[in-house]
């Protein structure tokens, strides 16, 4: 396990992650399109991707940041982890079988993109699928480390959780936007239901998978 | 649940008129007297079909007096809102209010041959939900499926005012009002929105008591009846402007906004004007500063006539009003079709200027102390009424029935439910189609039709058409 548990590993699970997320249409990619059709000027495309990354970089930083302070307990580490990932198991177990999309994201203005793209990661439990790729990379950072002042400690975790929050938004925004820019360029909107795919099975399994890997890690000791 | 968007829903109206034409057309079958149930009759309309234009399937439903009126989808293009994530749900079921009983019937029409009830909700859900009774109008939306209602509560409708309710888009269950905050709203009629723009606007007929046993002559002399069109910040649910188009424009009915959701105007038809019995069209439009505007835009005059060859209800006035009952707009927003159900004619208006409307088209058909024939040499009762246009813009359909009590007032001596289809010419005009005449079963008249995969006065668009 020890390579597949390696940072780099974790890195790259935080960047595939984002990418995953940037191709959901739930997250949004959608409304980017939209907003440049409805103004009808290209650079309000630019714009809604950075409201959508906003929104969505600020609900991986709510999620994250409680994980991140709990760390400074070192001895319970094992525990906090095997805690987080039944947590995202379970979101994922609700979501299996609580198929209904939150009707309250239609009550959204249509203009509140950064409102909009941080509920959405909120009701999808987008932070949590983070929560184990990221508590294996700050347990790994303790291993190497060893017995960090608990002040340094938390300095180090609050930072890592901004990057890892910044470099998965990044790729989603990456994502999401190469599709918006392809569509609302080249193919045109018939293509924009043609790549619509229902993801909610697939999303709520990788939860489960996620929040499984996060509790086998933790007690492989990774 | 699917795993793609449903192939009906389209992303702009543009791309909504190039997909495949409607096979087949929905129509509502009213017993005027409720002595039979109503039901919806399913017509082919498969071109080269050996039964095209022909009814081939009934859904008769288990109860009597529901008097079926308006109805509509359970989902359609609006699922593709990038705001929603209802882009699953499948363009399947038709629901149906009757607006005599308030009961909601929820048909699948999967199949269309083989259409059935898939749920009936009772009208004590719909009263113990909402406090509303006398479900109209329905269009799918943001938060589920929405249905205006002409009554309140209490026995007559009148206890407390009319309004909207939501219902679930899946369950069907009756999630409960939509109005936080109503303003001067206090009748309703029809109802829509532009959803990317988040505003909707809603009209008024009359309450119960005014329409349940006839229109109430006196009611409509000292103007009692609706003329104010409301707007409304559509997530917040509150009305946040109130147009009087003034007194005399009584039943302001249809509201057809444009279906390009770039634009911020629409249109709304006026039956009769009590000054001079004229029929008219307003155009309502946004202003740069965010408040409504509405104008007149077109009149229609009455054609005088002697008493003798007048109903009853018109004989003092010696004249034929138009009385526009109902307008459609085509999905590219050039054309407005107007029922003018009094005269017995159908206008076609080319409204790509929409504060100025030119007369493109014109049908004769049935009409007060007129009663043209169709060109098959068939009868048509009463006037064009109910108009629907297929989503290429090609095809005008329409029925002749207004409301069962009203129909025999203004129609005495007409009975029947006819349906007839009209071709829009190249550069506008509109011309009946000879072969296209259904008369409905004995005992049974014609109302609101719906055509498979949406059509002109269904499906809420999302994006603009470019």
């Amino acid at each position: 396990m020890e390579d597949v548990t390696s940072v780099a590993a974790l890195w790259w699970a935080v960047i595939f992650s984002g990418l995953y997320h940037g191709i959901n249409p739930g997250m949004g990619w959608p409304l980017a399109v939209s907003a440049a059709l409805m103004e009808q000027k290209a650079r309000a495309l630019p714009r809604a991707l950075a409201m959508l990354a906003l929104g969505h970089f600020l609900a991986m930083i709510v999620i994250l940041l409680p994980f991140s302070l709990m760390l400074v307990l070192v001895e319970y580490e094992t525990q906090i982890r095997i805690g987080a990932g039944v947590i995202v198991i379970a979101m994922g177990v609700y979501l299996l079988i609580n198929r209904r999309h939150p009707r309250f994201l239609a009550r959204v203005h249509p203009a509140r993109l950064a409102l909009w793209s941080f509920l959405a990661a909120m009701a999808h439990g987008a932070g949590l699928m983070l929560v184990p790729i990221f508590l294996g990379i700050c347990a790994i950072g303790v291993d190497e480390v060893d017995h960090l002042a608990a002040e340094k400690l938390m300095g180090n975790n609050v930072g890592t959780a901004f990057i890892v929050a910044a470099l998965h938004t990044f790729a989603m925004t990456v994502a999401g936007g190469v599709i918006a820019v392809i569509i609302y360029l080249w193919l045109g909107l018939k293509f924009l239901s043609k790549t619509w795919f229902n993801l909610d099975i697939i999303w709520a399994l990788s939860l489960i998978v996620v929040g499984a890997f996060g509790i086998y890690t933790a007690y492989s000791g990774h | 649940m699917n795993l793609r968007p449903d192939p009906t829903f389209h992303a702009s109206p543009k791309l909504a008129m190039q997909a495949p034409v409607e096979n087949f057309a929905f129509t509502v079958m009213l017993s005027p007297d409720g002595s039979k149930p109503d039901g919806i009759a399913v017509v082919d309309l498969k071109p080269g079909s050996d039964t095209y234009g022909e009814i081939v399937h009934q859904v008769m439903v288990p109860n009597l007096g529901d008097e079926f009126h308006h109805f509509g989808w359970n989902a359609c293009s609006s699922s593709l809102s990038p705001l929603t994530g209802h882009a699953f749900l499948e363009r399947r079921y038709l629901i149906v209010p009757g607006i005599r009983s308030s009961r909601v019937y929820v048909i699948d029409v999967k199949e269309p041959l083989k259409a059935k009830i898939h749920k009936i909700i009772e009208p004590e859900e719909v009263f113990e939900k909402t406090g509303y009774s006398r479900p109209h109008t329905i269009h799918c939306g943001p938060e589920g499926i929405y249905v205006s209602t002409l009554g309140g509560g209490g026995e007559d409708g009148t206890d407390g005012p009319p309004g909207i309710f939501i219902m679930d888009c899946e369950t069907f269950d009756v999630i409960g009002r939509y109005e936080m905050d109503r303003g001067e709203q206090d009748k309703h009629y029809d109802f829509w929105w532009n959803l990317p723009q988040d505003y909707m606007v809603s009209s008024e007929w009359g309450l119960p008591p005014q329409f349940e046993n006839g229109v109430v002559a006196e009611d409509l002399l000292s103007n009692k009846y609706g003329h104010k069109i409301h707007f409304w910040n559509l997530r917040a649910r509150k009305n946040i402007q109130t147009i009087d188009l003034g007194e005399n424009h009584q039943m302001a009915l249809e509201i057809r906004p444009a279906h390009d959701p770039t634009k911020s105007y629409g249109f709304c038809g006026v039956v009769v004007d009590t000054t001079n019995l004229q029929g008219s069209i307003f155009t309502w439009w946004r202003d740069d500063d965010g408040t409504w505007q509405a104008k007149k835009v077109i009149t229609i005059d009455p054609r005088p006539e002697k008493p003798e060859n007048l109903p009853p209800l018109l004989q003092g006035f010696e004249a034929v009003p138009p009385l526009v009952t109902d307008i459609d707009l085509s999905l590219d927003d050039k054309y407005l079709y107007v029922a003018c159900w009094g005269l017995g004619e159908m206008h076609q208006y080319d409204v790509s200027d929409p504060m100025n409307p030119t007369l493109a088209g014109k049908v004769e058909l049935g009409g007060i102390a007129r009663g043209t024939k169709h060109p098959s040499g068939g009868e048509f009762a009463y006037g064009p009424q109910m108009v629907e246009v297929s989503r290429d813009g090609k095809r005008v359909y329409w029925t002749n029935s207004l409301y069962s009590t009203w129909d025999d007032q203004f129609y005495p001596d007409d009975e029947g439910g006819q349906m007839v289809m009209a071709n829009v010419g190249e550069n506008g005009g509109l011309e009946l189609d000879k072969d296209f005449y259904i008369n409905f079963p004995d005992g049974y008249r014609s109302h609101q039709i719906r055509l498979e995969g949406g059509d002109c006065s269904t499906d809420s668009f999302c994006y603009p058409s470019v």
